[in-house]
């Protein structure tokens, strides 16, 4: 492995705590998406460091298209500032049971990173080896397109799927708004 | 003094390939700062000629020193943010849009490389594996400053144009991804210098002409697709509908005055000029000389006696020039584009992006992929 630049990673790995913690306790919720994008981005940055350029394009790219959807319906649908659920006026089960899952999380992520077992073998995709066979952009289009040609044509039929079902539920929505009424009512454009 | 030198020598023998890329990257960044003006004087000037005005003549010769003046007026400004905004997203908003239009460039290839002593220099700030999808990543984060700046404006208008920036913004990065993949499929490799490298070679021999593997000759539709959905995504007319003047006043920057106001007109041409080189580096061989110029270089070289370093001066500073011109000669056809067009309807805008773009690269990619199976590309 090639060695990360401390300084760099603890930068990145502490704006994606910092900002995800953020994206939670904003009470509004454009500020949240707008933390969110950051996390997002400080995760690019930590693949960027451990030289996966195109994991860390990706990210960027299709959570950044992603996030925008998710954008314009917080602004256009939950126009309103009030937090959907007050903790502060919840029963005092529920607080307790919060408090209980919060500390049993942490005593997992304790155990986990003080399991010091056998150090992981390293596996053929070393930066040397990637680096000699063209790059890592190469290499990943040639697995995709090889030996994970399968899951890869797996993978479109499920969105084909979801295209469909979204389509469908668009015409339904449609021809129903049109039967019930003839005010007018704009009706309700999909992509 | 002599221990500042060795102290010198030895942070360049140490760093030196982290000096090179600061010096390419300020370089870079400085450059592009001057296109600002240059452009904004050349806008209100083309405009100018193109309705029989005579456009802004007073300050400097031919009124080049405009943007100077400009510049100076939105520092010198008061800076009155109206009370009705989110001040913090609205201050923040025109730095948004600003940066990621910067981050841009620097894989944008502006010439071969040099070997200068012992150093290769690449005329790239970073040679990214992951070539144009990183400009690709990056430019589709610059949304987010026109979003941010529509909704912390608190206005009706800002918020409706930035709504459409962000519906225009996904459906022309579709076209604007797959136009390229014909490309891709071509030159099989997304690196940015691999690419203009391959541009070079020769398509065709037609007796004296000798017509280049430039990207448009290979990939005329996926050239025209490329070009219409720049000019959606850097929110120019034809399709500035984020600012729609004579509908939704001016749309996401309605609320903004002096300084922040400029960036914005800032990250809008800077954005413009990485189009408009991406436009020649993808479709018109990037640095790779126009016709005449290596004839001309080498008549040069000679004549002149230079060998070695100085002449891959001579011929970085050739393939530099072409470079310049390339991109001078897109951004000069957004101005163009510009005063020549009216601005589209939404529903236009909305069904050019999804019913005609988006099948017509589709079917680029289709077409590019039989005639690669056939060897004939």
């Amino acid at each position: 492995m090639s060695e990360i630049s401390p300084v760099a990673f603890y930068l990145f790995a502490g704006m994606a705590l910092a900002f995800s913690v953020l994206t939670v306790l904003k009470k509004n919720p454009v500020a949240s998406a707008f933390s969110l994008v950051i996390v997002f981005f400080s995760f690019a940055g930590i693949y960027a460091l451990l030289g996966a350029h195109l994991v860390a394009t990706m990210q960027i790219l299709v959570y950044a298209g992603a996030i925008m959807v998710l954008f314009v319906f917080v602004v256009m649908l939950l126009n309103s500032d009030s937090p959907s659920f007050d903790f502060r006026r919840s029963p005092l089960i529920f607080r307790f049971a919060a408090g209980l899952v919060c500390f049993a999380m942490f005593v997992l992520f304790v155990k986990v990173f003080r399991e010091t077992g056998p150090s992981p073998s390293v596996g053929p995709f070393t930066s040397a080896a990637v680096e000699a066979a063209g790059g890592n952009t190469r290499v990943i289009s040639e697995l995709m397109f090889s030996e994970y040609i399968l899951p890869f044509e797996l993978t479109s039929i499920l969105l084909l799927a979801g295209i469909v079902g979204s389509v469908a539920l668009a015409k339904r929505h449609g021809s129903a708004e049109k039967a019930s009424s003839k005010k007018g009512v704009s009706s309700v454009s999909s992509r | 003094m002599e221990t500042l030198l060795s102290l010198l020598s030895q942070i360049w023998a140490s760093h030196a390939v982290l000096i090179i890329t600061a010096i390419k990257a300020v370089l870079v960044a400085v450059t592009l700062l001057q296109v600002v003006p240059l452009m904004v004087w050349l806008e209100r000037r083309g405009s100018a000629v193109m309705q029989k005005r005579l456009g802004p003549n007073r300050i400097g010769p031919l009124g080049l020193f405009q943007g100077i003046a400009d510049g100076v007026k939105a520092l010198f400004k008061e800076d009155n943010p109206p009370a009705h905004v989110f001040k913090f997203y609205y201050r923040l908003a025109p730095v948004v849009s600003l940066i990621p239009a910067y981050m841009t460039f620097a894989v944008i290839p502006f010439a071969s490389s040099i070997a200068i002593g012992e150093h290769t220099i690449s005329f790239q700030v970073a040679d990214l594996n992951v070539g144009f999808l990183y400009i690709f990543a990056i430019a589709s984060l610059g949304v987010y400053g026109i979003i941010m700046a529509g909704w912390s404006s608190n206005n009706k208008y800002s918020l409706l144009g930035s709504l459409r920036s962000s519906a225009q913004m996904i459906s022309y990065e579709l076209s604007l991804g797959l136009s390229v993949v014909g490309l891709l499929m071509i030159f099989s490799s997304v690196r940015l210098g691999d690419i203009v490298r391959q541009q070079g070679e020769l398509l065709v021999q037609l007796g004296p002409l000798s017509i280049p593997k430039w990207g448009i000759f290979i990939q005329p539709l996926g050239f025209l697709i490329f070009l219409v959905s720049a000019y959606a995504e850097t929110n120019r007319l034809p399709f500035d509908l984020p600012e729609g003047e004579s509908e939704i006043v001016a749309g996401y920057h309605l609320e903004y005055g002096s300084m922040h106001f400029a960036l914005f007109m800032m990250a809008e041409y800077i954005n413009m000029t990485v189009a408009a080189a991406l436009t020649a580096t993808l479709f018109f061989g990037g640095w790779q000389m126009l016709p005449g110029l290596p004839a001309l270089q080498a008549l040069l070289t000679q004549n002149l006696g230079l060998v070695g370093t100085l002449a891959d001066l001579l011929r970085v500073l050739f393939e530099l020039g072409s470079f310049v011109a390339k991109t001078a000669f897109f951004l000069w056809l957004f101005v163009w584009v510009r005063w020549t067009l009216p601005r589209f309807r939404y529903d236009q805008l909305m069904d050019l992006g999804w019913r005609v773009m988006l099948p017509l690269s589709l079917a680029n990619i289709f077409v590019t992929g039989i005639l690669i199976y056939y060897k004939v590309l």
